[in-house]
């Protein structure tokens, strides 16, 4: 009977293998008020799950067992099991949360409050706001530094990046971007931080040893009119080889050399291109395709979009478990 | 009655290679004729569609599997236009072979008629082939026009089959006009229309936008299914749709012309 029993369980075990080491991708579903989960072996939807109204920006924990949602109308972030898809709990995030970015140390979260031009910076164990400080009109994008020395915050209408001292709390610093900064990516070293402007149209490459521009970019796709060029999301792969920048309305993201800056190539994805993350090993490109309501694939290493999986109405974030 | 006496096997072989190789020639010494043939879809390939590319939004249909530009949809269609134009140009090619004397010299073959006039398509078909691969090449050179590599594999028997069929509609108007001033007339009433009114340049789902009778045009229209068995093929995908009406098309096709030109309708027509 035992012998049996640990056959049944080993065969179970081999069958479940495959599916317990697929990744997961998590897609905010900003008008459906969902989330899409997308296997990344098979590229298909797996489940729907509905959370709270407006999702918009969402990370994973720095182990992967909880998923911050920003529920931007039910004015809070949203914290969920990823093993049991269940929330388990609800952040005081202050009015209106759309991007937030969790420091290296997995207990801070720095919260962008489009409404109230505030970052608020909640300890995500005891459920405690710590600080709230001012920035500029509209805050919108937040990266927090791999040393965990800075969090920035971009402001949309003051058209800057604001440098807050992750140890005292202080807002320290401006950089004055192009019009509209929608998103900041640190490199993996730490050395630049890459600003999108949506209405400038440009991506601010920064030293943040000295916090000044050192080089912008710009982006002409045949056949698209400049206004549609509206940069928005930007990755980076951790080896500095390549930056991906969403294109926004241009329906495309660009692929640049991240050493000499020359645009490589331009992909073509779905309409309005908003955010993009890779999975673990970085071989795939995700970006959320918000008018045409799907999620396109990128393979890395042949920069050729592979697939494109429809989601829910206007995906907005994304989080990828390994 | 006497008897006919059998026919070696080897002379249909031989007829084979004799016709394939007259064709083959002729493509050779018409080299402006390759040119033009591959001038004309390029034509719309770097200038027609490269003015579409960002205005018309190709949404996601089988065989893709995202998004495309406009020259990636039109590519198949145009490799199927050059088919298209071939097949035409080669039963214009008939009808001045049967004003010169050279077809009736072929038909007067001991071999069956059906025989010979199959092997005269297949001839046609291999060198449209040609110039569909020649295309291919250089809307890969010109507008990076990538289908995996495979797909340059499973879409040879897809254009096979297209240039059978085409070749065949071909043939029987060939067997239906006398002169060649009334060729002109039907390239225009036939492949116009067949190209325009097909998914070669639009999917579907868009003509039904504009109108419905159109949709349906292009629906009963065989080169619509020609040309999706031959996108479908290059993604190394199988319309079985698409492959019964194109071969349907080409046997029943096949059937008329081979009906046209059969001794009794030959004498008749002489008489």
């Amino acid at each position: 009977m035992t012998l049996r029993r640990t056959l049944i369980s080993l065969a179970c075990s081999l069958l479940l293998t495959p599916a317990a080491f697929a990744e997961v991708a998590y897609v905010s579903n900003e008008k459906d008020d969902t989330l899409s989960l997308i296997d990344l072996d098979s590229l298909e939807v797996i489940e729907t799950i509905a959370v709270g109204q407006r999702p918009r920006g969402i990370t994973l924990s720095k182990d992967g067992t909880r998923l911050y949602i920003c529920a931007s109308d039910s004015d809070t972030v949203q914290v969920m099991d990823v093993a049991s898809h269940k929330i388990i709990a609800s952040l005081p995030s202050g009015e209106d949360p759309e991007q937030f970015a969790l420091h290296p140390n997995n207990k801070l979260l720095y919260i962008a409050n489009e409404d109230d031009a505030l970052v608020t910076v909640v300890d995500v164990d005891s459920h405690e706001v710590l600080a709230q400080i001012d920035v500029g009109v509209e805050p919108e994008g937040m990266a927090v530094s791999p040393d965990g020395k800075w969090a920035v915050n971009t402001s949309e209408t003051t058209n800057m990046l604001h440098w807050i001292d992750t140890e005292t709390h202080q807002l320290v610093d401006n950089t004055l971007v192009d019009q509209r900064p929608r998103h900041v990516e640190f490199s993996d070293d730490g050395s630049t931080l890459w600003a999108s402007a949506e209405i400038g149209g440009t991506v601010s490459v920064v030293d943040v040893a000295t916090r000044q521009i050192s080089k912008k970019l710009t982006f002409q796709i045949r056949g698209v009119h400049p206004d549609k060029v509206q940069p928005v999301g930007v990755k980076l792969t951790s080896d500095g080889r390549y930056a991906f920048v969403a294109l926004g309305p241009a329906n495309h993201v660009a692929v640049v050399d991240a050493k000499t800056y020359e645009v490589l190539d331009y992909l073509l994805v779905g309409r309005r291109v908003w955010h993009l993350e890779f999975n673990a090993d970085e071989s795939k490109l995700l970006t959320t395709n918000g008018v045409s309501g799907d999620v396109s694939i990128i393979d890395v290493a042949a920069l050729k979009v592979v697939k494109s999986v429809k989601v829910g109405r206007y995906p907005w974030g994304l989080a990828v478990k390994s | 009655m006497k008897q006919p006496p059998p026919i070696d096997p080897r002379a249909y072989w031989h007829s084979l290679r004799g016709i394939l190789e007259r064709e083959f020639y002729r493509f050779l010494q018409q080299r402006s004729r390759f040119l033009s043939a591959l001038v004309r879809p390029l034509l719309w390939l770097v200038v027609f569609a490269a003015g579409f590319r960002a205005a018309l939004g190709v949404a996601i249909i089988p065989p893709y599997q995202t998004y495309i530009t406009y020259e990636t949809y039109i590519a198949p269609g145009l490799c199927c236009m050059i088919l298209l134009f071939n097949g035409m140009q080669s039963s214009l090619s008939m009808v001045y072979d049967r004003e010169m004397g050279s077809m009736r010299v072929l038909l007067m073959s001991p071999l069956p008629r059906t025989w010979l006039l199959i092997c005269k398509l297949l001839a046609i078909a291999l060198i449209s082939l040609i110039q569909v691969y020649g295309f291919l090449a250089l809307a890969w050179l010109l507008v990076g026009f990538e289908p995996p590599l495979a797909g340059l594999l499973t879409v040879l028997p897809a254009l096979l089959l297209t240039a059978l069929m085409l070749g065949a509609i071909g043939l029987l108007l060939s067997s239906r006009i006398r002169q060649l001033e009334n060729f002109a007339g039907v390239m225009n009433f036939v492949i116009f229309p067949m190209f325009f009114i097909s998914s070669a340049l639009y999917p579907l789902w868009k003509m039904r936008e504009a109108s419905e009778w159109l949709y349906w045009a292009c629906l009963l229209n065989p080169f619509s299914h020609a040309v999706e068995l031959v996108r479908h093929a290059l993604y190394l995908e199988l319309n079985l749709q698409a492959l019964a009406i194109t071969a349907g098309t080409t046997a029943v096709f096949t059937m008329l012309a081979v009906m046209g030109f059969s001794p009794e309708r030959t004498a008749r027509r002489k008489t």
